[in-house]
């Protein structure tokens, strides 16, 4: 695999390595992903004749859900700065802030989880109305994302950082992709809080 | 800077490295090639099943009667009951378009010729190329294990439309999971297609200078990227109305059976057909768009002349693609989603039909006056040419959507998509495989065998398709059990349940000859040195085959154009891109 040419440098017309550009592509497909259940919300919202959701939307966790928004965009602060400490060759600094990126992902499953224990306590499911099944299919899609963001961080962070002796530039490539996704699943969060809860 | 080394030095690999978890492209190709075709020959044994049954209803099948016994509840004593009929209907369409002919297409000639014709020497992701295939595998497997469960396999068509497909047995469970399966390989190959096409050209191999089959799966790569998440959320939310009682595609107060459904309600069955189409329509055009591609490599090179208005060609691709992306509902207008939305679309299907035509014609005109080579794959690309015409053109009144009142859902529909997809894109597979054969292995196929399975395959497509258009204007409905033989409007057109039956399997004890032909000349064929055809794309410029995981043994550059055939002053009829420049 030593001959596939632009794993690591940029190829000169297009100014990225091949790891980049995937990561975009398979982002456009993801938004192409929640658009279609955004677009599923809007169409079942506007076609209801009458939309069982209102009530249930009102009685959504609103404080927890705002604080999982900022908890959302700080690891989003973080997992920047621990690529801009690896770009100034400082790990250590790197690990503090990519520790902490991974640290806020769990405080916001955690979050999450005691959310979904709140709705079931109070025997709030999918099947009730449309409104929650869009809740449950869109949150946990998300936090299925989140999810998978923890395992690539946390193999970067443990095994795969190996990598940062060895080849150092492919493995910040790593850090710049793993990041990329990492704002991405923020962005979906931005715009599933306000879809969710306030509107 | 890429790297300069092209190695004879990579350690050996283990024989699990090499041909089972392989990354090279070459080997994942012919993975999809072989794994496919497999599939293709299942997917058509479920249809002659379907064929026999429409032509002798109630009458066992012979020789398989045996191998099932009385016992068996879809299948006793080899006579199809109707609820074995739907599962061979649901899974042959299924079967065929989603682990047939996208993954030769795409997964197999794609992953094959595409880094060869771009002077790479492999993909530019070679591990997520080898989890690809193995997402297709375990995909397809779920498909077929399917037949297996409980109230057999998925019985709702292959586009699954709700409610009735929310409702059914647990075989839809199955299709819906293995579904995921093989959308994610199909995403991940979308992506390793673009990335691999805009970063690893060759040296000199500009945009306007590559074959016109990478552009189709240049294309292609960005439908299978964009269209393909929204029928994975579909699939999503119809594994929840299964799994977790939700109502996304129930509507209230549904009634089955007699009793109202005990669900919440208020969703939306169109909503399924919505999020459907919006993949499957773009995903005709990636059964079509490669086809396209190695009909139009195989007719520059057996014409010996630049393909005409080769620019042309490739703007009505790229638009083409985009405008795929907005003809889905087409399929819907006797939905009674409102006369805006049909006008809306009609309009767009028109203008969806000219870039197709531009290409064909561009086709046609490059044949013009030209001293034509009727090689086996010359002949499958010309018989593409009218039999795809046939198949385009017959979708006009379908698009329109006063036409379609009258034709929709009859066998008109089917008589018009497998003329597209049966001798249209199958036929682009053959040629390719007979063109690229030497290249793959490095022995020609055998000719003679091969002119035995061009011509009797182009005459019983022909009698096994067209027939279907005839009872379509008869009115004769798709679907049925009996093949409208309980209808008094078809009774008149009956007859040619038979025929159709008997070409059916004409046409497939044909394609022995192409089996044997393929398996024979694998071992016996005669040897061919790098550029059997006197080809000019980059693919001849690499040994045959190809080197293991590097392709050439040292990486070309394009000097030229693609189809630098017959220029005027040069020794040979061709002048391949690899070939550097005379010195003046």
């Amino acid at each position: 695999m030593d001959t596939i040419p632009y794993t690591t440098e940029v190829h000169p017309e297009t100014g990225l390595y091949n790891g980049k550009l995937g990561v975009w592509i398979f982002l456009a497909s993801e938004v192409m992903l929640f658009g279609a259940l955004f677009s599923t919300f809007v169409f079942l919202r506007v076609g209801a004749d009458d939309w069982q959701g209102m009530q249930t939307q009102a009685a959504l966790n609103l404080p927890i859900g705002t604080i999982n928004t900022f908890v959302l965009i700080t690891s989003s602060i973080t997992v920047v700065l621990s690529w801009a400490s690896l770009i100034e060759k400082d790990f250590s600094k790197f690990r503090r802030y990519f520790g902490a990126t991974v640290a806020l992902a769990l405080l916001f499953l955690i979050f999450k989880s005691v959310e979904y224990y709140q709705k079931f306590s109070h025997e709030a499911y999918p099947e009730n109305n449309n409104f929650l099944a869009v809740y449950f299919t869109l949150t946990g899609l998300h936090a299925l994302h989140v999810i998978g963001g923890i395992v690539v961080i946390g193999y970067l962070l443990g095994p795969g950082a190996k990598m940062w002796h060895t080849e150092p530039e492919r493995y910040t490539n790593r850090i710049e992709v793993t990041g990329l996704y990492w704002h991405f699943v923020d962005l979906v969060w931005i715009f599933l809080f306000p879809t969710l809860y306030l509107m | 800077m890429p790297i300069e080394k092209h190695g004879h030095d990579h350690p050996k690999l283990s024989w699990w490295r090499t041909y089972v978890f392989a990354t090279d492209h070459k080997t994942i190709g012919i993975q999809y090639g072989l794994t496919a075709m497999f599939f293709m020959f299942f997917g058509f044994g479920l249809m002659l099943l379907m064929r026999w049954q429409l032509a002798y209803s109630g009458k066992p099948v012979p020789l398989l009667g045996r191998l099932f016994g009385e016992d068996s509840a879809f299948f006793p004593d080899g006579i199809v009951m109707p609820e074995m009929y739907n599962q061979l209907g649901a899974m042959h369409g299924t079967i065929m378009v989603f682990m047939a002919i996208v993954p030769i297409v795409v997964g197999a000639f794609g992953n094959y010729m595409v880094p060869l014709q771009i002077g790479a020497p492999d993909r530019a992701f070679p591990r997520l190329n080898m989890a690809r295939y193995w997402c297709y595998l375990v995909g397809g497997v779920i498909m077929l294990a399917s037949f297996f469960a409980p109230g057999g396999a998925a019985s709702s068509g292959w586009t699954s439309y709700a409610p009735l497909s929310v409702i059914a047995t647990s075989g839809q469970t199955y299709w819906l999971i293995g579904m995921i399966g093989l959308i994610t390989s199909s995403l991940l190959g979308g992506i390793n297609f673009i990335v691999t096409i805009i970063q690893l050209r060759a040296k000199g191999l500009t945009f306007m200078r590559l074959p016109f089959f990478v552009w189709t799966q240049f294309v292609t790569a960005f439908l299978l990227v964009l269209a393909f998440p929204p029928l994975e959320a579909a699939a999503v939310l119809q594994l929840m109305d299964r799994l977790f009682d939700t109502s996304y595609f129930l509507p209230s107060g549904l009634v089955i059976s007699g009793e109202i459904l005990n669900v919440a309600g208020g969703g939306s069955a169109l909503l399924w057909q919505h999020l459907f189409w919006f993949l499957a329509h773009p995903e005709v055009y990636v059964l079509i768009l490669p086809p396209f591609g190695i009909v139009a490599e195989v007719i520059a090179n057996n014409t010996r002349r630049p393909l005409w208005g080769y620019r042309s060609m490739v703007y009505s691709l790229v638009f083409l693609g985009f405008m795929s992306f907005v003809v889905w509902a087409h399929h819907m207008y006797l939905t009674g989603m409102g006369t805006a939305l049909s006008a809306f679309f009609q309009t767009t299907t028109m203008i969806i039909s000219i870039p197709s035509v531009v290409i064909l014609t561009a086709l046609v005109i490059s044949l013009w006056g030209a001293s034509i080579r009727f090689t086996v794959p010359m002949l499958f690309a010309l018989a593409f040419l009218p039999m795809f015409a046939i198949g385009g053109l017959t979708g006009l009144p379908l698009g329109l959507n006063m036409p379609d009142i009258a034709l929709h859902d009859t066998y008109y529909v089917i008589g018009h998509f497998h003329y597209v997809v049966a001798p249209g894109s199958t036929f682009g597979i053959f040629a390719g495989l007979y063109y690229w054969f030497p290249k793959i292995t490095g022995r020609k196929m055998n000719e003679t065998l091969g002119k035995l399975h061009f011509w009797p395959t182009l005459l019983f497509m022909n009698c096994v398709f067209m027939p279907m258009m005839i009872q379509g204007f008869a009115g004769v409905s798709r679907r049925l059990y009996d093949g409208g033989a309980s209808y008094a409007h078809a009774q008149d057109v009956l007859y040619l349940n038979k025929f159709m039956t008997h070409s059916a399997f004409g046409l497939a004890f044909v394609q022995l000859f192409f089996i044997v032909n393929l398996f024979w000349s694998m071992k016996y064929g005669a040897k061919v040195s790098r550029n059997p055809w006197d080809g000019t794309s980059l693919e001849w410029a690499a040994p045959s085959p190809p080197l293991p995981h590097v392709n050439f043994e040292s990486l070309p550059v394009a000097h030229r154009g693609p189809y630098e055939y017959s220029v005027p002053g040069e020794n040979e009829d061709f002048t391949p891109q690899f070939q550097a420049d005379k010195e003046s």
